[in-house]
């Protein structure tokens, strides 16, 4: 078969959903921005709604997909904005480009955060839950804690760094773009299933040959490097780059945007990561002086409603009605309907699943640890049944 | 002649106690070898232990001459061993083919880095196509071809242990572990599982080891067994001389 007919094959609208959203974004605010119909706050807000994304979707691949615990995103984000905008700073003194040196400086922050991905994918491999997210945490906090006393990096006063100016979410919706099909590709692959497998069953994937440790090192070093990415442009929206920002409370608003968004759902991650940034745009702007202080109060109020709200049953069957992946499903009945031979049985794609699904992240699993624990062995293989 | 699976005093303890002690297994080629015992008696802890989910204390085994003892599960799987397990373990949210291609990840035909696959190269793609294909003539020789878009937790129980068959020999083993292939099955699936178990082992040129409490199971397509009690081996040799033993009857029963 040729490739065309792969591609065409395999062609379902709810691969492109997302593509097809920031595709969309993209060009309309370009062209917005190219006849100057965008004000400079909003251009910052888009700005700040691309890098969220861009933290949300890649977090959302080590929680949702992998099903690891990670608190340490905004500690990646942190070492790429740090070092790649250090550098980018240099090479501006010897490359005319601006948009050349923000692109070599991105790549420059990705592969150092890819770095540390790989360092705190370490303790990733013995470590599950709760345990890897403090660890992750703690790893977070390390990071900015360097930076804040690397001399070159400004101490607390922070790294200054050149802003690249309003059309810099035009770069950053470009990422994104490149990101989602990447990940998604990853995802729809034999790859993608393995990963998954890992957070169905750990077991049963090793007993299965699927190198856990490689799938998840792997995993951490990309969601690590678009952090990264992601770092770097925010350093060039920022000045200063300050320490402060990366706290875990970033770390934490970022596991929000997946949460709520839903585990292993990027296009629930885009859009909220796109309505928590612009929530707290307006709250930052509109409340200012002695209101600032009530910001994180009304933010809180405002997330536990829209927490309580998204797992409401209520709401659960109205989701499961009026989702893309329904609105497929009922498509494709009809089309069946139709023509009911040439959709016979193949119509339901076995990926179809992935999105809907809870992670493995909970509590009572890492409480139960009802195997006598010896020598390092815990919960492996059968327990032995209390016949 | 080196066996398939030979085992040299394998055994591990547990803090004090011994869970399998001193097992020697001489396992031939293409044999059907089924392992008893009691409750408790030490045989999934056997399992464990040949498909590196446990490190043995004490002894060593090797697949058709090559010394396996101490690597990890993947490396073993790698080399030719593959399981199922007593309490099923499925990945339960994914669809039942989808369980056998994860099966099939490693298999040679079916290399594809990555990187490859996140540009959807148009290598990722033919190695999709042929990888489910395989997977559907996995699927048909246990008669799930059919269900092969559900869900796994969905299946009826005997159906999904006969998945994790189908997952197991996706790998492509040269010993397939078979952990209670038929617990949980009425006498008519049982039946159909002897034969389905035999027909793999012509086919795909297996061996394998089962753990199992039904004796009509057992007596019907066993070539040999052991018989575990208190992790150490009570008995062994061919089955009907086995099954004779009243120390065996003795074991299962009671005094
Ligand atoms: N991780 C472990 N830690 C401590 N003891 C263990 C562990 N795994 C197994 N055991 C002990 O080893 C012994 C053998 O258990 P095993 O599960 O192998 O029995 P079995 O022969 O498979 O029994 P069944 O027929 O009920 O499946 C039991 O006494 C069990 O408690
Ligand atoms: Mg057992």
């Amino acid at each position: 078969m040729t490739y065309f007919g792969y591609v065409k094959n395999d062609f379902k609208f709810k691969h492109i959903v997302n593509y097809v959203i920031v595709g969309a974004a993209l060009i309309l605010f370009t062209v917005l921005q190219l006849v100057g119909a965008i004000p400079r706050s909003t251009s910052y807000l888009l700005t700040q709604i691309s890098y969220s994304i861009i933290l949300s979707v890649s977090l959302n691949l080590v929680v949702g997909f992998l099903g690891e615990l990670s608190l340490g995103h905004a500690g990646f984000m942190c070492a790429g904005a740090y070092i790649g905008c250090y550098f980018g700073g240099i090479l501006s003194e010897y490359i005319g480009s601006k948009l050349l040196v923000l692109i070599i400086s991105m790549l420059i922050g990705g592969i150092v955060a890819a770095v540390f991905g790989l360092i705190v994918g370490l303790p990733a491999l013995r470590l599950k839950g709760d345990y890897l997210a403090i660890v992750t945490l703690a790893f977070g906090e390390i990071v900015r804690n360097l930076c804040k006393n690397v001399p070159w990096f400004g101490k607390s006063l922070g790294l200054s760094t050149k802003t690249y100016g309003v059309k810099l979410f035009i770069v950053g919706f470009a990422v994104i773009l490149i990101m989602l099909i990447l990940l998604q590709n990853l995802i729809r692959s034999k790859h993608g299933r393995a990963i998954t497998a890992i957070r169905d069953n750990e077991i049963a994937a090793r007993a299965m040959g699927i190198n856990v440790t490689y799938y998840k090192l792997f995993v951490f070093v990309f969601s690590a490097f678009f952090a990264g990415v992601a770092g770097v442009l925010y350093g060039n929206y920022a000045t200063p780059v300050l320490y402060s920002f990366f706290s875990y409370n970033y770390s934490i608003e970022i596991l929000v945007m997946v949460v709520l968004g839903g585990m292993g759902n990027i296009t629930g991650s885009i859009i909220s990561a796109t309505l928590i940034t612009i929530a707290n745009f307006i709250l930052t702007t509109k409340l200012s002086g002695d209101l600032a202080a009530i910001k994180n109060l009304v933010y809180a109020l405002i997330l536990m409603v829209v927490v309580i709200f998204n797992n409401a049953p209520a709401l659960q069957s109205f989701k499961e009605k009026f989702s893309f992946a329904a609105l497929n499903d009922r498509l494709m009945e009809k089309k069946r309907a139709k023509n009911p031979e040439k959709f016979a049985a193949d119509i339901r794609n076995d990926s179809a699943q992935w999105s809907r699904i809870p992670t493995k992240i909970s509590m009572d699993e890492i409480l139960s640890t009802d195997v006598v624990s010896n020598e390092g062995i815990r919960d492996e293989g059968d327990k032995p049944s209390a016949k | 002649m080196s066996y398939m699976l030979e085992t040299n005093n394998l055994g591990i303890s547990f803090g004090g106690l011994k869970a399998v002690q001193d097992v020697n297994l001489k396992i031939e080629k293409n044999c059907l070898y089924g392992l008893i015992g009691p409750n408790g008696a030490g045989k999934t802890t056997l399992f464990n232990m040949l498909t590196g989910v446990y490190k043995p204390t004490t002894g060593s085994f090797s697949l058709d001459g090559e010394n396996l003892t101490g690597l990890s599960q993947e490396t073993i799987n790698h080399k030719g061993i593959a399981r199922t397990f007593q309490n099923i373990r499925l990945f339960n949210n994914m669809s039942v083919i989808r369980n056998v291609l994860v099966g099939l990840h490693n298999q040679p035909d079916f290399k594809c880095n990555p990187f490859v696959s996140m540009i959807h190269a148009k290598r990722h793609y033919e190695n999709e196509s042929n990888m489910r294909n395989r997977a559907k003539e996995l699927l048909r020789i246990f008669d799930l071809e059919e269900e092969r878009n559900n869900l796994a937790c969905n299946l009826p129980y005997g159906k999904q242990r006969k998945l994790e068959i189908a997952r197991a020999l996706a790998t492509n083993p040269k010993l397939l572990l078979l952990d209670e292939p038929a617990a949980g099955m009425n006498p008519q699936e049982t039946a159909e599982l002897m034969d389905t178990i035999r027909f793999i082992r012509d086919e795909f040129d297996l061996t394998v080891l089962l753990i199992e409490h039904d004796m009509s199971l057992v007596s019907g397509i066993c070539d040999e067994i052991t018989v575990l009690n208190f992790g150490t081996v009570l008995d062994h040799g061919s089955t009907r001389s086995v099954l004779a033993n009243p120390e065996v009857i003795k074991a299962y029963l009671g005094d």
